[in-house]
């Protein structure tokens, strides 16, 4: 079954059909009518699977998705087309180009967090790239999964793009087909065995992984910064999809003396925002199912980081639902500051000095997002200096995964290759270089037998020496040393 | 030689290195690692890995070789010495050092980058001979070819870094959209850490140098494994690194397979390799284990397609410039093989028997023009595959050999057989086949039988087989009516696609390639609209809708609540 379905798509590749510029915009398009004509659809599952609030159903998937491909059908033509290179001098009657050509075959993991979102992003850069696709959704979203195997397929041309749903057992399975490109997103434990696979063909592979990523928050003077700081805090947390979002924020660092003002004011506003019970106001995704769920709560286990909970960590296990909560100083060797959190746990870190978040952060695996809310422009140099991670945002938090014009992936334990925007496109694209020449110009001195003579000449047009070129070509230029003591 | 021998092999080899035979396999071994053809044998990356584990709390001194000699016509006499055995230990210091010196931050500097980048064309301009001496000896290649094809391309590569750089570490400024205003966006490129460069034996100092300055201009500490096939040049690099750079970033371990599986046991932050796709699958099986990106720089059969509107003349001699005159075939792009119109075949052999003589002489194997083969090993591969009964007869050009100075002569085969051994791996010498077909289109579905190539080659004036050829076929790079020269462009990438290898270098290419590049977003406290945050209403809905479709009718409407 599996490998007729590949072999179709191989077959739809090797016909040139999927590179034709008219069948990546059809697709494209396939692609925006099923996220207009589905949209209650889209957000019912989202609501099934994770207890998404339609606006951040809107805001986090349907929406950037819509953007992203009017993005894609506007820029298709640009992107196609060849780049011209600049030449060297011994180049005359040469031209050279940069040829985007798509890979083949690929295939995309996606994942349940943003099961749309993070599934058909990849699946935009690869359709306008001109590939054949097969997406595999997570397992772990099963109404989005179903929805994009029965709904999405309708809109698309199913001899090129497949959508196979399963487990663990069929991921492995198509690991072991022959692709041109992997792309995967999810955890660092999977994304090696992704790329262990690969290394049977040679598959190139781009891995999108998390890690903790940290928001470092300045002692902020004026009153309405901080606010605004808190608020982009707890979206960047609370907000997206309950902290279940690789780019959301782990955790934070702050000064000692600001921690109490910062703390306040957090629990001031996530009660503005989800009211007295957030529960029942379902402006909170819940927790993807229960294995996730005891994870979470294991986390909070310890008696140590028992202790260090100031705010929240309610949890009800029958709806798994948890609490926005917040911790002050939780022990650093504890599984909630060595795990990546992926849940609405919100550790805050404290710190002598605002600059030691530097050494704090270097300490650890680089993360996807570094986040730093600072309007001391000396503190934002040296963020972006002296620490490495998948992106920096300065006074914000996830807005970064909307903007086009940014590449969006990792570094390190946060995985490598990007994609957005002209970025995926190129991440599902090979850029052939390629030099024309004409028999016109052919210079005598390029072949052998060698003599001094010819040595000398590369010598000078290698070093540009134009003006040596004509000495020597006029036999007025005498030979170096070096030339006369080799091995002519 | 099975796949899995790379790295149970090492370990065995450590454990028995004194007796006589170990000096043997130690050639033999890493002959097989660093320069067998494309393999397309599939094989279990984790078994692999696994034996990785054996070394690493393996350390012994014990008798190994200084120098090793891989080839009949060299004179080194290899000596036994006591000497500590690079291990997974050892590399892994190496490697905590690297890092600590790089988390210094001394090497993100532009002044660090351009110190070591004048210290290397210092030492091409002052080291030509030395570098020249020692690639005649490894490979015996004339002064010329070690001149174009390698002193100068390295100085080429480190002239354009030492120009461009400052342009390239330069944050690049990039529009935001309305979704996210106002807000300002650059990317940022910052180094990746401590990479590794593992280069090869065919162009060994080029192949070296040329990746080092990549990993240099993008401000990484690297180690660089040169190969052992080439033992002159590798010493040599030793020398001359340690001589003219900084030490405390820049390193040189030399060594065979174990040392190499040392190496690839520790975390780097990058791997270039450059060799065959059977090792490319062992770097990146251990690559895996640390999520390492890897840049694999393959081979595979790259093919030459002549039409017959070509100069004749003009074409022949690209074709062996491309061929014989390019370390005599012993590169990764140059032209494999040849598939011609029937018709045009016995001109396009004659224009070449002609210009063959005029480059080399009437006696080819008396030609100081002509790179020798590398090793007894790849000289005793390519007697196999010009032995075949199915290929033996079809020769009509060359077939001369002489296996003490390890030559081989420019050698024509025409038509043989698809399923000869000549037509499944990469030949990787002298050996040029001609395949025939009636119809020039024909040529598609033959290079599309095998995995794509590093580079394809087309001669022709047709503008419309041209085209169809660039569509068509997919290969690293693409050259039309000559050879080899495209990877001396400036401005193109040079990398692989599939079984040729993953990733490019070559100018700003190979900065980026050694960079990660950061995506940096401004945003000011100010305009912060609340339709972000919960409570979430209808009116937010409608705005964010309006937002991110960037209609500014829309935008106006529901800030006003009118639509």
């Amino acid at each position: 079954m599996m490998e007729r379905d590949l072999n179709d798509l191989r077959e739809s590749y090797e016909s040139g059909k999927t590179k034709e510029a008219s069948w990546r915009e059809s697709q494209l398009k396939g692609l925006r009518r099923f996220l207009m004509d589905k949209q209650q659809d889209i957000m019912q599952a989202l609501m099934q699977d994770l207890g998404k609030h339609q606006i951040e159903a809107f805001r986090d998937e349907i929406g950037t998705l819509i953007k992203t491909l009017n993005l894609a059908l506007k820029s298709l033509k640009d992107w196609m087309s060849s780049k011209k290179a600049a030449l060297p001098q011994l180049a005359l009657l040469t031209s050279a180009e940069i040829v985007p050509q798509p890979l083949g075959v690929v295939l995309i993991i996606s994942s349940w967090n943003f099961p749309i979102g993070l599934s058909l992003e990849p699946l935009i850069g690869a359709v306008a790239a001109g590939n054949a696709a097969v997406l595999k959704p997570s397992e772990l979203s099963p109404a989005c999964s179903s929805l994009l195997a029965s709904s999405l397929t309708t809109y698309l041309d199913n001899k090129g793009i497949k959508v196979m749903e399963g487990g663990a057992e069929e991921s492995q399975q198509l690991l072991e087909q022959r692709w041109d490109k992997i792309f995967f997103t999810g955890s660092a434990r999977v994304g090696r065995i992704v790329m262990s696979a690969a290394v049977k063909h040679l598959t190139p592979v781009t891995l999108e992984l998390g890690g903790k990523c940290p928001a470092v928050v300045d002692s902020l003077s004026s009153s309405w910064d901080i606010e605004v700081t808190v608020k982009r805090i707890i979206v960047a947390k609370y907000g997206t999809c309950a902290g279940q979002a690789c780019i959301a924020i782990d955790y934070v660092l702050v000064e000692k003396g600001y921690c109490s003002k910062l703390v306040q004011l957090i629990k001031l506003y996530i009660n503005k925002m989800f009211g007295d019970n957030p529960q029942k106001s379902k402006t909170i995704s819940r927790i993807v199912n229960k294995h996730h769920f005891s994870r979470l709560k294991n986390l909070l286990a310890d008696e140590k980081v028992k202790e260090s909970v100031i705010y929240g960590g309610s949890m009800d296990q029958d709806n798994l639902f948890i609490e926005p909560t917040i911790l002050v100083d939780p022990p650093l060797e504890a599984a909630v500051m060595s795990e990546e959190i992926f849940g609405p746990l919100l550790p805050i870190i404290t710190l002598e000095k605002i600059e030691d978040s530097i050494k704090f952060i270097n300490c650890r695996p680089k993360p996807l997002a570094l986040y730093v809310f600072t309007k001391n422009q000396t503190l934002q140099r040296r963020m972006i200096s002296e620490t490495s991670s998948g992106s920096v945002t300065f006074n914000d938090a996830i807005l970064q995964y909307a903007a086009d014009t940014l590449p969006f992936g990792g570094v390190g334990e946060s995985g490598f290759g990007m994609y957005h925007g002209k970025f995926s496109f190129d991440t599902f694209s090979h850029h052939k270089a390629v030099v024309r020449r004409s028999f016109l110009t052919d210079f005598w001195y390029r072949y052998p037998p060698w003599t001094l003579n010819k040595l000398q000449l590369l010598q000078v047009s290698y070093n540009y020496d134009y003006l040596g070129l004509l000495l020597v070509l006029l036999g007025l230029k005498r030979p170096s040393k070096h030339v006369i003591s080799g091995h002519m | 030689m099975q796949l899995l021998y790379f790295s149970d092999v090492s370990t065995k080899l450590f454990l028995s290195a004194s007796s006589c035979s170990t000096m043997k396999s130690l050639c033999h071994g890493p002959f097989i690692a660093a320069s067998a053809p494309v393999g397309r044998r599939a094989f279990g990356g984790h078994l692999t890995t696994k034996s990785f584990h054996k070394q690493l709390h393996f350390r012994s001194r014990c008798v190994v070789f200084s120098s090793f000699s891989c080839s009949a016509t060299l004179s080194v006499v290899p000596e036994l010495e006591e000497k500590l055995v690079f291990d997974g230990e050892e590399a892994n210091l190496l490697v905590r050092e690297l890092r600590k010196n790089f988390d210094s931050g001394r090497t993100k500097s532009y002044e660090w980058r351009v110190s070591q980048l004048e210290a290397i064309n210092k030492m091409l301009e002052e080291k030509e001979k030395e570098i020249t001496e020692a690639l005649y000896e490894d490979l015996a290649k004339p002064q010329f070819e070690a001149f174009i094809a390698e002193i100068s391309q390295a100085k080429s590569s480190c002239d354009e870094a030492l120009k461009e750089l400052k342009d390239w570490m330069k944050p690049e400024k990039v529009n935001t959209s309305i979704t996210t205003f106002p807000s300002s966006a650059e990317i940022v490129p910052e180094p990746l850490g401590v990479v590794l460069v593992i280069s090869t034996w065919n162009f060994p100092f080029l192949l070296s140098m040329d990746p080092v300055i990549g990993a240099i201009s993008a401000g990484n500490a690297v180690v660089l494994k040169p190969s052992e096939i080439a033992p002159a040049t590798s010493s040599l690099l030793v020398n001359l690194i340690q001589q003219y750079l900084d030490s405390s970033a820049i390193r040189v371990v030399e060594g065979a397979v174990p040392e190499t599986t040392a190496l690839l046991e520790q975390k780097w932050d990058k791997i270039l390799y450059t060799g065959s796709a059977r090792v490319g699958r062992i770097v990146m099986a251990a690559a895996a284990k640390h999520l390492t990106p890897v840049i694999l720089e393959l081979g595979g059969k790259c093919p030459a397609v002549v039409e017959s509107d070509v100069n004749l003349q003009v074409t022949a001699r690209r074709i062996i410039a491309g061929k014989w005159a390019c370390n005599s075939g012993q590169a990764c792009i140059s032209i494999d093989y040849i598939i011609t119109r029937k018709e045009f075949a016995p001109k396009l052999i004659s224009a070449l028997k002609e210009e063959l003589e005029q480059f080399f002489g009437k006696d080819p194997m008396e030609s100081k023009d002509m790179s020798r083969i590398v090793s007894p090993n790849q000289f005793a591969r390519l007697v196999k595959l010009l032995d075949e009964d199915k290929v033996s007869d079809k020769v009509v050009l060359g077939g001369q050999r002489d296996e003490k100075k390890l030559k081989i002569a420019p050698t024509i085969i025409l038509d043989v057989p698809e399923d000869a051994l000549v037509m499944q791996e990469e030949i990787f010498g002298p050996i040029l086949p001609i395949i025939t077909v009636d119809n020039i289109e024909n040529c598609y579905s033959i290079i599309k039988s095998k995995p794509k190539p590093l580079a394809a080659y087309l001669f022709t004036n047709n503008e419309q087989l041209k085209k169809d050829y660039v569509d068509k076929i997919s290969s690293g790079g693409m050259l039309i009516n000559d050879a080899i020269i495209h990877v001396a462009t400036r401005g193109l990438p040079f990398g692989g696609v599939e079984e040729s290898g993953m990733g490019c270098y070559h100018g700003k290419f190979s900065f980026d390639s050694f960079s990660h590049r950061k995506s940096v977003l401004y945003r000011s406290f100010d305009a912060d609209s609340s339709i972000r945050y919960p409570p979430y209403t209808p009116e937010k809905e409608k705005l964010l809708k309006a937002l991110i479709s960037g209609n500014i009718l829309q935008i106006i409407l529901a800030l006003f609540g009118w639509s």
